[in-house]
């Protein structure tokens, strides 16, 4: 059985040259990566994507019609980024759009994997929350406080999905080992292997040299191994940078946790095959004593306004903690709003002896307070006095004009945590559409 | 001896935004044993000014690499967290003295 991986993430590019290489023989299943919580909270706060329209228009645009002819579903995990509801619809919007244009029909499984606040204070209060980290327990603030929460979706939803024989899957938040794990575990291949095999996949060719999270990645799924081959025929799979790949963005190199149990890949071996080929085995699987799912929300902050300046002058750099403390204790004064309304933090780069760049980083309860904020501790900033100053006509190089820089609003993540559940499935809402 | 001298790759990578997690390789099993000998949870703890009890260090050995996990002083994105994919925070482990 034949998967492909177009790429670490949707919208993220790839080769055609490599997607037709891919497809140059039968493909089975296809899958992509569409979201990750590496680029911090915002995105599920505001309900929008950290990739680019335009991008994940052509990822898909490539790669869907190629997977119809092939009659290879195509799985795509975590859509728009954050996987919630808004998010999803913002990339099933893409590809209505695609089919429109391309004049393709299909049959369409959708999972949105959002939570709402009932159902974790629920968890909560049943004692049914594990945490991921003693400095970051839950409380009930934490919950009512969130803006969105989403749960990590496994491998059951998908396989529900295929086998109703859908063209296409959409799903909300996923495990990233779901979207190529699925498959596997619904042909029953042995989940080991196919979580291992997932662990890879789904950063693309990243695990490939040269390393690429924007190239397509082939594997080759057999009885009591894998084979793992770059599509790009200018790249290669080495045992030891496929090895190398299983530990990344892992707690522990040993031992990659799912919601259905746990892989150990302590026996694992990678044997190299030929000049681009790996071959793994040896990875087992435990189910799980007792399910969980992970939950992940975010909470609104504030708002942030921020201004860039850069330094030149060695005395000025030499006095920066002085004129910090100093403009920290005038805002505060200067201010109309509480201390608890804002908070002022400058951000100090470079220390060289005249090369220092300074982000003044106001975040307030409203943008009028992160604006009052930023332009006061920039303007005093500019002209904040110290013992032997002599460029009395500024302290600071301002980049740009306007100096100051709306953010817009800020979060936080408030739920990072495991629920124990009883069924996988119920966090899960699905649709089936005929686009 | 500087231990960024005696890796192959030195890299930091969030594991999820609570954690931070750090991978150390090398081109041979002396060189990673080394490491091994001068590395300890109090010498992480120490360059990184966190409680030596959440350190993790695990060697690795299919690939002659040391893995090193603990939970991040400000969670990604958070207010005053400064590196939200947490992939520049390898600097203090690089420079540990070995």
């Amino acid at each position: 059985m034949k998967i492909v991986s177009l790429c670490g993430l949707l919208g993220y590019g790839y080769s055609e040259e490599a997607l037709e290489v891919a497809f140059s023989e039968h493909v089975d299943y296809v899958g992509v990566d569409a979201g990750s919580t590496d680029p911090g909270p915002y995105y599920l706060g505001s309900g929008k994507s950290f990739t680019d329209r335009n991008a994940v228009k052509r990822d898909l645009s490539l790669a869907l019609p190629k997977a119809l002819e092939h009659k290879a579903p195509f799985i795509i995990g975590s859509a728009g980024g954050a996987g919630a509801k808004a998010h999803t619809d913002w990339l099933l919007d893409i590809i209505r759009e695609i089919a429109k244009e391309k004049n393709l029909s299909f049959k369409m499984g959708v999972i949105y994997s959002d939570v709402d606040k009932e159902y974790v204070l629920e968890k909560l209060n049943s004692g049914k929350i594990i945490n991921m980290s003693e400095s970051f327990p839950l409380t009930e603030k934490m919950v009512s406080d969130s803006e969105r929460i989403v749960s990590q979706i496994g491998v059951a939803p998908i396989i529900k999905l295929l086998e109703q024989k859908v063209d296409v899957i959409v799903s909300g938040r996923a495990c990233d080992t779901a979207i190529y794990a699925a498959p596997c575990v619904f042909n029953g291949y042995k989940e080991g292997l196919a979580f291992h095999m997932a662990k890879i996949m789904e950063c693309g060719a990243m695990c490939a040299e040269p390393v690429a999270a924007a190239d397509v990645m082939q594997s080759y799924m057999y009885d009591d191994y894998f084979e793992l081959r770059p599509a790009s025929p200018k790249r290669k799979c080495s045992a030891e940078r496929t090895a190398a790949h299983t530990m990344y963005e892992q707690t522990n190199p040993y031992m990659i946790y799912e919601p259905d149990g746990e892989i150990n890949i302590k026996d694992a071996k990678f044997e190299q095959i030929d000049e681009r080929t790996v071959r793994i085995s040896g990875a087992t699987f435990t189910p799980a004593k007792e399910k969980t799912l992970k939950l992940e929300g975010v909470k609104k902050v504030g708002y942030r306004t921020i201004c860039v300046g850069g330094i030149f002058d060695p005395l000025t750099i030499k006095n920066f903690d002085y004129i910090e403390k100093t403009v920290k204790d005038f805002v505060a004064s200067a201010v109309t709003c509480g201390s608890e309304d804002y908070t002022l933090n400058f951000r100090k780069y470079g220390g060289a002896e005249s090369n220092f760049c300074v982000v003044i980083d106001a975040v307030g309860k409203t943008q009028d307070i992160a604006d009052t904020v930023c332009s006061l501790a920039r303007s005093r900033t500019l002209h904040c006095d110290y013992v032997g100053r002599k460029s009395s006509a500024g302290n600071v190089a301002f980049p740009f004009s306007p100096s100051d820089v709306h953010v817009g609003e800020v979060y936080e993540f408030s739920v990072f945590h495991l629920a124990k559940v009883d069924n996988l499935e119920e966090t899960v809402k699905v649709a089936i559409e005929e686009v | 001896m500087k231990l960024i001298e005696l890796t192959k790759i030195l890299r930091s990578k969030n594991a999820g935004p609570l954690y931070i997690t750090f991978d150390l390789m090398f081109d041979s099993r002396e060189k990673m044993q080394t490491a091994l000998c001068s590395l300890n949870k109090s010498v992480v703890a120490k360059a990184y000014n966190v409680d030596e009890n959440s350190v993790e260090i695990i060697p690795y050995e299919i690939v002659n690499s040391i893995k090193i996990t603990f939970p991040r002083k400000n969670v990604s994105g958070s207010l005053f967290d400064d590196d939200v994919y947490g992939c520049q925070q390898h600097m203090p482990l690089a420079n540990i003295e070995i």
